[in-house]
């Protein structure tokens, strides 16, 4: 048995060396590493507790049932109140802290109905300069219903 | 001889407690929020016969998520293909088609737009080649990057097929679409299809049985981006043309 010893210390040797590697592991690697795959758990937490900027549509109707009233028979009864009126979830966490602006129609309007041979052909579209020569869209057309008549 | 077993056996305990200490410390993560990863997979349809190039979503995205000026975690593209296969499209997006796009007429073309964003991959290249593991496959469909884990060494963004990878320029470290993770993990749409005027984008969550997704996938000639590539995209297009890469 003798000539076995020096098997025996470097098999002692492997298994210290395995235990320093187990407790560095250990304490390098963070806990929830390994938890979904390869990476950190916790990280898709930390993703997730971002803050929403858009409030979306069914916390704005919470309040503004009027507007909805008239939205709801008009063209633009599915646009999402946000796409044109841009984030309010602040406004929607506190009403008086943060007032929406009203965005400026000659801008808001164009960015969808300014023709572009690109459009899909059935979108309803007009050249500004010809169809209103630079008069706001909103002093004949009600963007909330926007149909003249 | 007898000296040195012993001593083995002595190494063997702690070594057996650190690994049941680690594998408890793993078990013992923060618990679950009430978002069950298991009970989704998210996906996005976008439809590019519906898509009026307002440049919505991309506002809407970099308000949403606070993306540096002159970078993008969607876009929006302007195709004009020419009636001769040979030629190529031009394909136009001035900054990122955030602010709409001018009525540029090339002559003998077809003519229309095409959202991009991150393609949330099922086998994704930006992936695999991440050398730190801080870019990953969530279980619900997601290809998200931990940024405390990113080297910043863009390996990912030149992985990318679609281009939807960017070097944060103040932290340099990479970004990309989260598709809202944020957002939709509480229920809510992203912000780009939030925003959309048209419906030409659609959060589909494809674990879910009653999702609209199933019956648009079934009913529909429905393409994904750089299908030769095999990496399993989750943006699906509706009426995509076929020179659209």
């Amino acid at each position: 048995m003798k000539e076995a010893a020096h098997l025996i210390r470097v098999a002692a040797l492997f298994v210290t060396a395995l235990l320093v590697f187990l407790l560095v592991r250990q304490k390098v690697m963070p806990a929830t590493f390994g938890q979904y795959g390869h990476f950190r758990g916790s990280a898709l937490e930390e993703i997730r507790a971002r803050p929403i900027a858009f409030a979306g549509r069914p916390t704005c109707e919470m309040c503004h049932d009027d507007q909805l009233k008239v939205l709801k028979t008009s063209k633009h009864a599915n646009i999402g109140c946000e796409a044109c009126h841009g984030p309010q979830a602040k406004h929607a966490d506190d009403t008086a802290a943060a007032k929406p602006i009203l965005p400026d129609t000659k801008l808001l309007c164009a960015r969808c109905h300014e023709a572009n041979a690109a459009k899909p052909p059935k979108f309803p579209q007009v050249l500004s300069k010809d169809h209103s020569g630079g008069e706001a869209c909103n002093s004949c057309h009600q963007p909330h219903s926007p149909k003249i008549g | 001889m007898e000296v040195t077993r012993r001593h083995l056996l002595l190494l063997l305990t702690p070594a057996a407690a650190a690994f049941l200490d680690h594998r408890n410390g793993v078990s013992a993560a923060a618990p679950e929020s009430k978002y069950k990863l298991a009970d989704h997979y998210w996906g996005m349809i976008v439809d590019i016969a519906k898509c009026i190039g307002c440049g919505n979503c991309v506002r809407a995205c970099s308000q949403e998520n606070a993306v540096p000026s002159g970078y993008f975690r969607t876009w929006v593209e302007r195709y004009s293909v020419p009636d001769y296969p040979e030629e190529h499209p031009i394909v136009e997006s001035p900054n990122g088609g955030m602010e709409g796009f001018p009525n540029t007429e090339h002559k003998n073309t077809k003519n229309f737009f095409v959202p991009k964003l991150c393609n949330h991959c099922e086998h994704s290249p930006c992936v695999q080649v991440c050398p730190v593991g801080a870019t990953f496959e969530t279980p619900d469909g997601l290809v998200l990057v931990d940024k405390t884990y990113c080297l910043g060494c863009r390996y990912c963004v030149q992985a990318c097929p679609y281009g939807c990878r960017y070097i944060d320029p103040h932290k340099e470290v990479v970004d990309k679409c989260t598709l809202c993770y944020h957002r939709i993990s509480q229920g809510l749409t992203t912000a780009c299809c939030e925003t959309c005027p048209t419906g030409a984008r659609l959060l589909v969550d494809l674990k879910n049985p009653k999702d609209p997704v199933h019956e648009i996938l079934r009913t529909n000639a429905v393409q994904v981006l750089k299908p030769h590539m095999a990496t399993g995209s989750k943006v699906y297009y509706k009426s995509l043309d076929q020179s659209v890469r």
